[in-house]
């Protein structure tokens, strides 16, 4: 999927729905905008791109050239990828909670291995090879998405061996990816999917001002994070603003130790990675230019091979800031204070660039009109506040007035145990908007969760919500997903049915043999 | 040594006007009249047993004055109430409303904090010596504390707020969540003391205790000799000493950590070795030692929310821990691990999530209301019966789910405001952008 690309004032930006899983309008050139931060696209028309993968369309930016070569090899997972569900399965007389603002009472969903193939209330005429579920008393939601988790980077249990989570070594490392980090036998993986998480985006801590790739992770267990990566979500960057850059680095005597020395950081590497991204573009261009002038097949071929020996230097830090100036990276940020996301809404103005998703966020209701105006998201919890200052003023009708305003709000966890429960933190969250006279329906705390979240991530058109042609991701639930007492009976990703009610299978290998003798 | 602050009993003089203004509780608009009394007529109640019945109760002062299903001295008319010839207020109950004991929240740092990252605003860390017993942490109670209104919120209306830090951080004290002076809301300066633990061993930590008990033995055979400089070095001042007396008698519980199932065990076998009370907090694998639990009378504080191995120490941490405990006759309370009491609101969730996990509903409501009274002694609070405290709090709904809020908070008979500092943020905000500044003409 790659993301389109228009110049607006001599920017590149991208085009406000990122829904495009088709060719970027550039296709058949070299670096075709996907380039380093393409990554994710590049491997997706590859090594992600498994047999059995029914749901969305391989990228096909991954036009020859030496940087996507390069890319291509040095990203391949080493490891298939897990089938999906190859049962046809009929849930059948649920509360369906769409995600989309409809709430089917007696309703159906069925799916065909990795795809949803029908949502509704009539009898639909699927075939005799359909498994019929009587789903009565069930409620059905689509699978929660965690915008913000650090599983695997702080994996369970606690230990200084397995703390890598922030790269805590210099204020700015956008060339460091999660996924590197991620330990693909946390335990608290299985736990998220027991509480109804089908996937989450797992994201370095928040001690840098760039903290580093964030990835876009299924909850289908492998030996490592690559194979775990989601088909077709693009590349996400987390950045953080506010105390926790100032405390770290200014605790060292260096840079930042304030909020202005926070800006000034970010400022000064999104000025080289403009430079960076001018020298690609005019490369490009000239690559373009030999292309359009209609040299023979061969010669081009063979110019290109002497051109891209000279194209711009590489540099892992500052290609995750050119994707974000080229729309192909979203950018996710922590921050807390109104003013401290303002901050950060002028530097993605400065630098042409659109913030995807604030995180924590607990200041969002303060802007909720600029928020909702920005197109910019809020993942925050229900009612986290007060653990630090800029924490201070957060309230629990935050995401309700957000969603009020017209913005798109998000519950998200930060926490091992809080994922597992995202369903009760969006009940909360909606039930202070409620008591506050604001109009939230159960189907909008469900989007909180899910399509919502599918959204920050650019994985919207793919799931998020129940809807024939998107992925099988679903939890069937065994009471209202809005109660407290309610649990996941039955959890889907992809088809492959992960996890069921009493089912105790442990996927950690820590978890084998702690138990003593039972 | 039990010291106390404010007097027990004090009256406070409920008058309809200030309740009807404050809480709209009289369906009467135009009824102006003074009244005696609040009555709660027929409305789902829970006993100290945690199970819910259909009573009527009747708050005068600071007190429940009568409680029943069948009260024959209350007369209701219409909107009309009178009890033993007084004029009642009657609480406005809609459809499927319940009363329930205010909840206590355990280990608590209301009015002992307000931003836990900025340590100027923290109190609850006497610092210095590693054992600081005579601290009086009700000394830094501010009952002003912002935190204070936003766990009302939660259906929360007293508090054993906790001291920190070094082996013996000081005296545990309880407090009601209201008032505007720490003689009106402290109400006991010692009903527990918490043990800290540093980086050594279980079995280090157990020895460093039992070293100090002894000590504290020596002392109270012969305060003289240690006055007079003939006694052996004792760990601890005199105040300290002095201080940790009632442990040994039982008077008050040292509150001790461990969440592994091996260390548990060696805390129940510490207890008798020591001959004092202890409560266990953590418990994350409490489950494994229910029945020994049990038959030491060890009361369990537990987070139920915690789930898988998280720590090394809690590598069997399962949901449905409190419910093992409480099926083998352990008193089980909760607490909210990892974070400070701005998260106190969520303890009716963790109730929730317990009883998720299988513990009887009941028994999720006595261990946030009778359990924590009764064992740390704050004998008038903690259930409805006639004679207690009237902290109360009428619930839209079941107090454990989500949807759920309090409409009305008594603390002492008093309503409690049902805002906080939070509430008016969500105001001011409400319609963007804020109008902080009058309009210009």
């Amino acid at each position: 999927m790659v993301p389109q690309l228009s110049r607006v004032r001599g920017r590149r930006v991208r085009r406000p729905s990122l829904t495009g899983s088709g060719p970027s309008p550039r296709t058949g050139l070299a670096f075709t905008g996907t380039f380093a931060l393409g990554l994710g696209l590049a491997l997706a028309s590859t090594a992600l791109a498994a047999p059995d993968s029914a749901t969305t369309t391989p990228a096909s930016g991954s036009a020859p050239g030496a940087l996507s070569d390069i890319e291509k090899t040095g990203f391949l997972a080493a490891e298939a990828k897990r089938p999906s569900g190859a049962e046809k399965i009929l849930l059948v007389g649920g509360t369906v909670m769409t995600a989309e603002g409809e709430v089917l009472e007696g309703g159906s969903v069925a799916f065909d291995g990795p795809q949803i193939t029908y949502v509704g209330t009539a009898q639909p005429e699927l075939g005799p090879d359909y498994q019929v579920v009587d789903a009565t008393g069930k409620w059905i939601t689509p699978g929660l998405i965690d915008t913000h988790s650090h599983l695997g980077v702080y994996p369970s249990p606690g230990a200084r061996a397995h703390s890598d989570g922030n790269e805590a070594t210099a204020p700015a490392t956008a060339g460091v990816w999660a996924e590197h980090s991620f330990w693909p036998q946390d335990p608290g993986i299985q736990r998220a999917v027991q509480g109804g998480v089908t996937a989450i985006q797992v994201l370095p801590g928040s001690a840098n001002l760039i903290g580093g790739r964030g990835v876009v992770l299924e909850m289908i267990p492998q030996r490592g994070s690559r194979a775990m990566r989601f088909e077709g979500a693009p590349e996400t960057l987390k950045m953080a603003c506010g105390e926790n850059p100032k405390r770290v680095y200014g605790g060292r005597s260096s840079a930042p130790s304030t909020r202005m020395g926070n800006l000034r950081g970010q400022r000064a590497v999104f000025m080289k990675a403009q430079s960076l991204a001018r020298k690609w573009d005019e490369w490009e261009a000239d690559q373009d230019k030999t292309a359009a002038s209609g040299q023979k097949h061969k010669k081009r071929l063979r110019d290109r091979k002497s051109e891209s020996s000279s194209h711009p230097e590489r540099d892992l830090d500052l290609e995750s800031l050119v994707g974000v100036l080229r729309g192909e990276v979203l950018p996710q940020i922590h921050c807390y204070r109104a003013d401290d996301m303002l901050s950060m809404v002028q530097l993605s103005q400065e630098f042409g660039f659109k913030i995807r998703s604030f995180h924590h966020a607990l200041e969002a209701y303060k802007i909720a009109d600029i928020l909702a105006e920005q197109e910019i998201s809020a993942s925050t919890w229900a009612d986290w506040w007060g653990f630090k200052l800029e924490a201070y003023d957060g309230i629990p009708e935050n995401a309700a007035l957000l969603h009020a305003a017209g913005g798109r709000s998000i519950i998200h966890s930060d926490s091992a145990i809080g994922i597992q429960r995202l369903n009760q933190e969006a009940a909360k969250a909606m039930w202070s908007g409620r008591h506050a006279g604001l109009d939230i329906r159960p189907d909008d705390a469900i989007a909180w969760i899910t399509l919502n979240p599918a959204w920050a991530l650019g994985i919207d058109h793919l799931t998020g919500s129940l809807r024939e042609g998107k992925r099988a991701d679903l939890v069937v639930w065994d009471g209202d997903p809005l109660s407290v007492y309610s649990k996941a009976e039955e959890v889907y990703v992809r088809g492959r049915l992960l996890h069921r009610q009493g089912d105790e299978t442990l996927w950690s290998d820590f978890e084998l043999g702690q138990r003593g003798i039972q | 040594m039990i010291r106390t602050h404010a007097p027990r009993g004090s009256k406070h003089l409920v008058v309809a006007l200030s309740l009807a203004a404050a809480l709209n509780i009289t369906a009467s608009p135009g009824q102006a009249a003074p009244s005696d009394c609040l009555l709660f007529h027929e409305v789902p109640t829970y006993l100290a047993d945690g199970s819910l019945k259909t009573l009527s109760v009747v708050v005068r002062g600071d007190r429940i004055v009568a409680s029943g299903d069948a009260l024959s001295d209350v007369n209701v008319d219409g909107v009309q109430a009178s009890w033993r010839g007084l004029t009642c207020s009657k609480a406005e109950v809609p459809e499927g409303a319940q009363l329930a004991p205010g909840f206590i929240e355990l280990g608590s740092r209301l009015g002992l904090t307000e931003v836990d990252l900025e340590s100027r605003t923290r109190h609850h860390d006497a610092g210095g010596d590693r054992v600081r017993a005579s601290h009086l942490v009700a000394d830094s109670y501010d009952p002003r504390g912002s935190l204070i209104p936003v766990a009302r919120l939660g259906g929360i209306t007293s508090a054993i707020i906790e001291p920190g830090g070094g082996q013996i951080p000081g005296q545990a004290a309880a407090v009601d969540l209201s008032g505007d002076t720490q003689r009106q809301a402290v109400f006991e300066t010692s009903v527990a003391v918490p043990v800290g633990r540093s980086g050594q061993s279980f079995g280090g930590h157990l020895d460093a205790l039992a070293e100090l008990l002894d000590d504290v033995r020596a002392f109270t055979r012969d305060p003289r000799s240690f006055d007079q400089n003939r006694s052996r070095p004792l760990v601890g001042s005199r105040r300290d000493l002095e201080a940790l007396g009632p442990i040994l008698e039982g008077e008050l519980p040292l509150i001790l950590g461990a969440d592994r199932a091996a260390h548990i065990e060696a805390l129940i076998r510490f207890q008798e070795a020591q001959d004092i009370r202890l409560v266990l907090r953590g418990g994350a694998e409490a489950w494994r030692h229910a029945d020994a639990l049990a038959a030491a009378k060890i009361p369990v504080i537990l987070d139920p929310v915690v789930y898988g191995p998280g720590s090394w120490d809690a590598r069997e941490a399962r949901p449905d821990n409190a419910a093992i405990l409480a099926a083998a006759g352990v008193d089980v309370l909760f607490f909210i691990r990892h974070h400070s009491s701005h998260f106190a609101r969520k303890l009716a969730q963790t109730g929730g999530n317990a009883v998720r996990g299988g513990l009887p509903h009941a028994a999720a409501m006595r261990a946030l209301t009778a359990a924590p009274a009764e064992i740390f002694g704050l004998e008038s609070r903690g259930h409805i019966e006639t004679g207690a405290l009237a902290n109360l709090v009428l619930w839209s709904g079941d107090p454990l789910e989500l949807s759920s809020r309090p409409l009305l908070l008594l603390i002492r008979g008093q309503p409690q405001p049902l805002s906080s500092r939070q509430s008016d943020l969500r105001e001011r905000y409400r319609t963007l952008p804020p109008a902080v500044l009058p309009e210009t003409k």
